[in-house]
């Protein structure tokens, strides 16, 4: 592996993101552990997210991601529990069992030319079944209710990889993962793959005229999203010691998921990171005003914590309606419609 | 996981042909919608449950049930068109896959606003029409009930799609696009009406889904991924098709409840769908493209 050239802007970036928690003891010291936790969570879910804008930027709109993080996480958690295997081998394990789901299902939906509202919705179904497995088989998954990891001693082991009492560390595990993430996708953005599939959601006749395997590349681009949301979803499972067929698996997952991505910008590298920051934000500055004030608690009751997924929805729509390019590619078309101008004018020559 | 070939194997068999009848009628106004205007409803199921929670409270606020049913009926179709014009209309000429993520903006704003206005628990309308007992066989009346009108609304719709000159607009915009503007139809004006059909379609089957089940906010997630799967398996715009793929899909359903657990008949419910859609992408009974 080469490495990659880095810009200064860039270097001097991912130095401030690794140096954020420490900017939390300092100034946030009080409530370190909760401002810890959800700067994990923004990275853990960035990580899933950027897998699924893999696909997505493609036009392969999969509602399915739901099922992949789902079966990263519950056979990891299902190997340890009752087999005793390691995560070491059992997030491989799941990992593979993910992406050989996604090669079976994607293969059929390719050969045939099932796409858009079609593939969609097929991917749903394999999300749904996925969920009735998990719900079915309660006696080892717990059903609805999720299940746990056994903790390993004091739940701080590197044969168990079990890290969530040390916020510190876990921020840093989900960091390395956040950061191999952003590496797969500049890696398919320089590649022969990213041209063959662009080409391909275009006019997939014209692509396959001039000799690209459509089939073929679209299922690479697939086993490896499957592959990067088995690995996050079972990161996310043993850093939350919890696991549920609504929290990591199922329809709400695969949504929230896809929503994410396009809020944030599905054709930019920190598209799918921008959007796990703003839901992340989103929920947690309503939770906060809506906790702190009086009057809306009074008014709402319980129900106040559903305000945050209407505004949520809302959101959603406008975005889809006035933003689709999503808040990194929205600015960087801005930036893009400024910079030729000032070119043009600079080139042209003097009358 | 006692699975005989005897009586209550007939009653299950029989139940899911009544289940199969709610269920294509819930397919029926998606079917339309989806075949007319190209378009996936994601918050469909949603908008059955708004649909649900106006028949229950028009009756618990002192309606007769008729009468609250047939105001669920212009609810939704009031919110269908609504979503239409508001949601889907700015995004018709973008990318196709833009108006179906757009209607799932509004399925977690419908579920969230159900939450704040009407709370978590479960309600239930109070109307028990009963069951009936043949030999030792028990039907519940109100899936009756729901299969008969289901099969009343699918011939409603059929002779309003043959027989009006709506209907005929309807059909003949959803073959061709462009064309049919040139001819003097006025394509805003069908996506419209289409659209709130679509919708009363939905608010008849919230009327008889209330009969039979408890409402609650999530009920759309319980129910939406069926709905998709029966509209595909069937075929579009074919709404024979529609009620077959209802009956096979809940044959698995209640058969395979009736002999394991309820997850187990969904879950190969869902795998059957995907495997036959290997076999037939266009539907059981779709036109081939």
């Amino acid at each position: 592996m080469s490495a990659p050239r880095l810009s200064p802007a860039a270097l001097a970036g991912l130095l401030a993101v690794a140096l954020l928690p420490w900017a939390v003891r300092l100034f946030l010291g009080d409530s370190e552990k909760y401002y810890l936790h959800l700067l994990i969570q923004i990275l853990l879910w960035s990580f899933i997210y950027t897998g699924w804008s893999l696909m997505g930027r493609f036009g392969l709109t999969s509602l399915g991601h739901g099922a992949f993080s789902g079966i990263g996480a519950y056979v990891t958690v299902l190997l340890w529990n009752f087999a005793g295997v390691s995560p070491w081998l059992g997030i491989p394990v799941a990992v593979v069992a993910a992406t050989i789901v996604g090669v079976l299902v994607g293969y059929p939906c390719f050969r045939l030319r099932i796409a858009g509202h079609y593939f969609a919705l097929m991917t749903l179904a394999l999300t749904e079944f996925v969920r009735l497995c998990i719900v079915g088989l309660r006696d080892y998954t717990g059903g609805s209710l999720g299940t746990q990891p056994k903790r390993y001693g004091d739940g701080l082991s590197l044969y168990a990889m079990q890290f969530e009492p040390d916020r510190m560390l876990s921020f840093y595990v989900a960091f390395a993962l956040w950061l191999f993430g952003l590496y797969v996708w500049r890696h398919v953005d320089r590649s022969m793959d990213r041209y063959a599939l662009d080409a391909a959601s275009q006019d997939e006749d014209a692509a396959a005229s001039v000799g690209i395997d459509v089939t073929r590349e679209k299922l690479k681009i697939t086993a490896l999203s499957a592959a990067m949301c088995a690995l996050g979803g079972a990161v996310f499972g043993q850093y939350q010691m919890y696991i549920g067929p609504d929290t990591i698996a199922g329809l709400g997952t695969s949504l929230n998921i896809v929503f994410a991505v396009v809020a944030g910008g599905m054709w930019a590298m920190l598209g799918p990171t921008v959007g796990a920051v703003f839901t992340q934000l989103l929920s947690e500055g309503l939770r906060v005003v809506i906790q702190s004030s009086g009057i809306l608690k009074s008014v709402l009751g319980s129900a106040a914590l559903a305000l945050d997924s209407a505004i949520y929805g809302l959101l959603l729509v406008l975005f889809i309606i006035y933003m689709p390019k999503g808040i990194v590619g929205t600015l960087l078309e801005r930036r893009r419609q400024a910079r030729p101008a000032r070119v043009a004018r600079a080139e042209t020559p003097p009358a | 996981m006692d699975c005989h070939l005897d009586i209550f194997f007939l009653e299950a068999l029989l139940n899911g042909l009544l289940l199969a009848g709610l269920l294509a009628l819930l397919a029926l106004g998606l079917n339309l919608v989806f075949g007319v205007i190209d378009v996936v409803w994601i918050c469909y199921a949603e908008l059955v449950m708004v649909g649900m929670y106006g028949v229950h409270y028009a009756y618990k606020g002192g309606l007769p049930f008729i009468v609250a049913a047939a105001l669920g009926i212009v609810l939704v179709a009031v919110a269908a068109g609504l979503l239409h014009v508001l949601v889907i209309r700015p995004v018709l000429e973008t990318a196709p896959i833009n108006q179906l993520l757009v209607t799932g903006g509004v399925l977690f704003f419908l579920q969230a606003a159900a939450t704040m206005a009407f709370g978590v628990e479960f309600k239930n309308i109070g109307i028990s029409l009963g069951s009936l007992n043949v030999l030792d066989m028990s039907f519940s009346r109100a899936r009756i009930l729901s299969f008969v009108v289901a099969l009343v609304g699918m011939l409603a719709l059929w002779l309003f799609l043959t027989r009006t000159y709506m209907g005929t607009a309807i059909r003949a915009i959803a073959q061709d696009r462009q064309i049919m503007p040139l001819m003097g139809v006025d394509s805003r004006r069908i996506y419209l009406v289409t659209s709130a059909i679509g919708g009363g379609l939905a608010g008849l089957a919230a009327g008889l889904m209330v009969l039979n089940y408890d409402i609650y906010p999530q009920i759309g997630l319980q129910f939406g991924p069926l709905i998709f799967m029966i509209c595909v398996l069937g075929g579009l715009g074919s709404m024979i098709g529609g009620f077959v793929a209802a009956f096979v899909i809940s044959q698995f359903i209640a058969v395979g409840s009736s002999c394991f657990h309820t997850e187990w008949g969904y879950a190969v419910a869902f795998l059957f769908f995907m495997i036959a859609i290997f076999f037939r992408p266009q539907g059981l009974f779709g036109a081939k493209s």
